[in-house]
């Protein structure tokens, strides 16, 4: 008996939906064991991790509150990668556009301005998303440039520049000399939509941007061109579509994402610009889109999953001493899950059996 | 000169033998339970169509592929091959079809890099200019291979097998890339081998070489072998009815056509290679017009992919008129713009080029056919008449599928080929630039397309194929050009076009009468 790897002769959508499930399934496996291993009990752990916060309506309002930037960044970066353009940079682009929706807040402070504030604030901060995110694509549409590359270190252009804001021009005269901003004014906060709670507009807007890029990758000729030319460039060009275009064009949409997410962030939850804004969104987000199998409705569910994670491990941190990096081992190891279970849709197992015709089975 | 001479090869042993040889990939059966037996002294050809199984079965004589069953005897021992470097050492040889060369090194250096032992460079360069005069397969040894031509790379290949001396040479198609005439000089060389004593497996769907060349002929279908016989004997209708196993349909010829205007034109094309060694495009024009089938032959590699990219309008040209597309210059415009125009493009790679192959048929179907018609709205994809066209293409081409909509890849070549072209077709286009429009096919799916084409042409269409096959092009073209350096040759008639000819112009002579435009050229 032998164990091989076979080619399917089509995708299988059945595994295609599984997949994700399978590798939430090894990876639970596997933080178990890592549990038990720092010392704790891997069932109290698992439950205070993703059965606690379900539990009660804070702590719900807060996985809709971490998955709102979670789900408009995968958006567009699925975007991308269904393009085969590789943005790893949206975390600054989220930065980027939470300094440029900030700055309209910062400059406003104070004033008679009336409620085209909170407006301004987002297009600018989409606006810089996408400007930012198009520095990488030019370079890599004129210059072949590593967009990989490019986009990464953009990142930490973008966090020094914030940085600098928060602690030079654009700190809070009242503020002890701590590095943030003054707390936005009401116009330019993103209001909430249950009095006293938590949870803001910007969770109504995350879901409209998933039923949009539903429409727009399942519907239009443009959604099947950004998927013909990632799966397959030469018939892409054949049928006319313009790879180059689309890397621009991909780009940007999820660069306006990351901004649109990273001003509905600062004026949101937050309510002022401070350094450390984001707790990896940007990050974490590229592990959402390919746990929601860059789908828009696979990505909503993994980014609130992705988000239970987030409160799960600050419960575990408080509750268990648990350290919160566990919350990051614990998505890198499902990122790696997903991926190698991802195999399984173009391949499965087969057992080979050693009839007595066989003398050498195949390799 | 290695054992005396039997008077029939079937009184002395085999040299190589497969009993019950079998290869099984998942649930598909590549070669089942194959016996067969190949003797010293003799031309055994391997005929079948495409997906017969003929590559796994020299693939695993030649230690590539491990047998899932069965044994491979050579002199009467059994054996197994634990790679190809076994089976040269045995004595076993093999021409592959698709070349294995690298175009920056010279001859002898990928000579040398081929042979497996410690021979000082020196000597293997000496050897190679030995075996190759000997031969009659003139090479230089110091020449860099990307200024060869591709019957001067065969050559290498098959200098390099002959340098291990070997017993048993196989041979994959080895005249596909040769003009009549290259081909015949191979036939001497292969002759030679014989008399030598030695073995040499012919792989070949080309029925009338086979029974000029080979003493024995195995027939596979579908993975079994059909029957073992001596071509000389058989007619060649009665050897393509074992390959195929039923009868062809016969192409019907064209009926009185009646051609039109210009639908097509090229003005003085010329247009630079996009990638290192590529070939450039020099001078071309010619006019088709409808109603008319203009074929353009030629060995691979002498342009005709750059000249499709520039008809498509993959690759543009600055000059718009240069391409007049109906009348209107073109050679600047998209794609899409020369789709809009009523032109369509088949290109010669089906999967990965002419179609996404993990995509499915409806959505392939869009890939050409979004620019005209009714598939797209506002933006918006209408996926019921991307279904019609693929309901329509299916009944029209008799396209065999597992259900109503699978993805491209899951499809048989000859199958995706009718898809490809059909779709095409269906469009109703008013010029259709076609490239190996049977490349691979089987023979069925092959004779629909032709006819395809041909019914396509007399419905007042122009039509462009580009074909390495001279009996294809033979059998539909009303006149047939041919591709050699990046030039095209005047067009010949049909009634004029003989293989000779043919063949002189992709070896790249110049006949007579055309001297004066070649020189022009």
């Amino acid at each position: 008996m032998q164990l091989v790897l076979e080619k399917r002769a089509e995708r299988s959508r059945t595994i295609a939906l599984v997949s994700p499930l399978i590798a939430i399934g090894l990876t639970l496996v596997t933080m178990s064991v890592l549990f038990a291993v720092l010392g704790k009990n891997p069932i109290t752990a698992l439950g205070v991790y993703f059965i606690a916060p379900l539990t009660d309506g804070y702590s719900l309002q807060e996985i809709a509150v971490k998955a709102t930037p979670l789900v408009m960044i995968a958006i567009g970066l699925s975007l991308c990668y269904l393009a085969n353009a590789w943005n790893i940079g949206a975390e600054g682009q989220f930065l980027i556009g939470a300094v440029a929706g900030s700055w309209i807040a910062v400059k406003t402070q104070g004033t008679e301005a009336g409620h085209w504030v909170l407006p301004a604030m987002l297009v600018a901060g989409a606006a810089a998303g996408a400007l930012y995110a198009l520095i990488p694509a030019l370079c890599r549409v004129k210059f072949g440039a590593s967009e990989i590359l490019t986009s990464l270190m953009l990142v930490y252009v973008a966090d020094l520049l914030l940085d600098y804001l928060v602690r030079g021009p654009w700190r809070d005269p009242a503020g002890f000399n701590f590095p943030t901003t003054a707390e936005f004014d009401p116009v330019a906060t993103v209001p909430v939509l249950i009095e006293g709670g938590r949870l803001h507009l910007g969770s109504i807007i995350a879901l409209v941007v998933v039923a949009a890029a539903f429409v727009l990758l399942d519907r239009t000729i443009k959604g099947f061109e950004i998927r013909v030319v990632g799966v397959a460039p030469r018939a892409a060009r054949f049928g006319g579509f313009n790879a180059n275009q689309l890397i621009l064009l991909t780009f940007a949409v999820s660069g306006a994402l990351a901004g649109l997410a990273g001003i509905i962030e600062v004026a949101g939850p937050i309510g002022h610009l401070q350094p450390g804004i984001s707790p990896g969104y940007g990050f974490t987000a590229i592990i959402v889109a390919f746990l929601g199998r860059l789908n828009p409705v696979g990505i909503l569910i993994a980014g609130l999953f992705l988000a239970l994670t987030f409160i799960g491990g600050e419960q575990a941190q408080i509750t268990m001493k648990i350290p919160l990096d566990v919350t990051k081992v614990f998505q890198g190891i499902l990122l790696f899950y997903v991926l190698a279970c991802d195999s399984l849709i173009l391949y499965r197992f087969k057992l080979v059996s050693a009839a007595p015709q066989v003398q050498r089975a195949a390799r | 000169m290695l054992d005396p001479a039997p008077a029939t090869p079937q009184t002395s042993h085999p040299l190589l033998q497969t009993v019950g040889l079998t290869k099984r990939y998942g649930d598909f059966l590549a070669n089942d339970s194959i016996d067969i037996e190949i003797f010293p002294r003799e031309i055994h050809a391997l005929l079948g169509e495409n997906g017969a199984g003929k590559s796994t079965l020299v693939k695993t004589i030649y230690g590539l592929v491990q047998p899932s069953a069965g044994e491979l005897r050579w002199q009467g021992a059994p054996i197994k091959l634990s790679g190809p470097a076994e089976a040269r050492s045995l004595g076993i040889g093999m021409v592959f079809q698709h070349f294995s060369l690298f175009d920056n090194l010279t001859v002898a250096e990928n000579v040398a890099l081929g042979l497996d032992g410690k021979e000082p460079f020196k000597a293997i360069s000496a050897r190679l200019a030995d075996v190759a005069r000997d031969y009659g397969l003139p090479l230089d040894p110091s020449r860099e291979v990307w200024q060869l031509s591709v019957g001067e790379r065969q050559r290498i290949e098959i200098v390099r097998a002959l340098m291990q001396n070997p017993k048993f040479l196989i041979l994959d198609e080895p005249t596909a890339v040769l003009t009549p005439q290259e081909a015949d000089q191979l036939f001497v060389v292969l002759e030679r081998l014989k008399a030598e004593g030695r073995a040499i497996l012919y792989i070949s769907h080309k029925l009338d070489e086979v029974k000029r060349l080979c003493d024995t002929a195995t027939i596979l279908r579908g993975g079994k072998k059909v029957a073992t016989c001596n071509p000389k004997r058989e007619t060649a209708a009665s050897l393509a009815r074992m390959m195929v196993g039923t009868e062809i349909k016969e192409v019907k010829p064209p009926a009185e056509r009646r051609t039109t205007v210009p639908r097509l034109v090229v003005n003085d094309l010329n247009l630079a290679p996009s990638e290192l060694h590529g070939i450039s495009l020099r001078n071309i024009s010619f006019e088709l017009k409808g109603g008319e089938i203009l074929g353009i032959a030629g060995v691979a590699g002498n342009g005709q992919d750059e000249l499709f990219a520039a008809l498509s309008g993959e690759r543009l040209v600055k000059e718009p008129g240069t391409i007049i597309i109906d009348g209107l210059a073109c050679g600047h415009l998209s794609i899409t713009q020369r789709r809009k125009m009523g032109a369509a493009f088949v290109p010669e790679e089906r999967l990965g080029h002419g179609t996404a192959p993990r995509m499915r048929l409806s959505e392939n179907a869009l890939l050409t056919g979004h620019a005209a018609g009714d598939m797209v709205r506002h933006g918006f994809i209408n996926a019921a008449a991307t279904l019609r066209t693929v309901d329509l293409t299916t009944e029209t081409f008799d396209v065999r599928k597992a259900k109503r909509d699978p993805e491209a890849a899951s499809l048989s070549g000859g199958n995706l080929q009718k898809f490809v072209v059909g779709r095409e077709i269906l469009r109703g286009p008013a010029v259709l630039v076609v490239n190996q429009p049977t490349w691979g096919v089987d023979a069925g799916a092959a004779a629909i397309i032709r006819q395809a084409l041909i019914d396509l042409a007399s419905a007042g269409a122009a039509v462009l194929v580009t074909s390495q096959d001279l009996d294809e092009l033979i059998e539909i073209a009303d006149r047939i050009a041919v591709m050699f350096h990046g030039h095209l040759s005047e067009a010949l008639p049909r009634a004029d076009a003989t293989r000779e000819k043919l063949g002189l112009l992709m070896g790249g002579a110049t006949l007579e009468k055309e001297a004066a435009h070649a020189i022009g050229a």
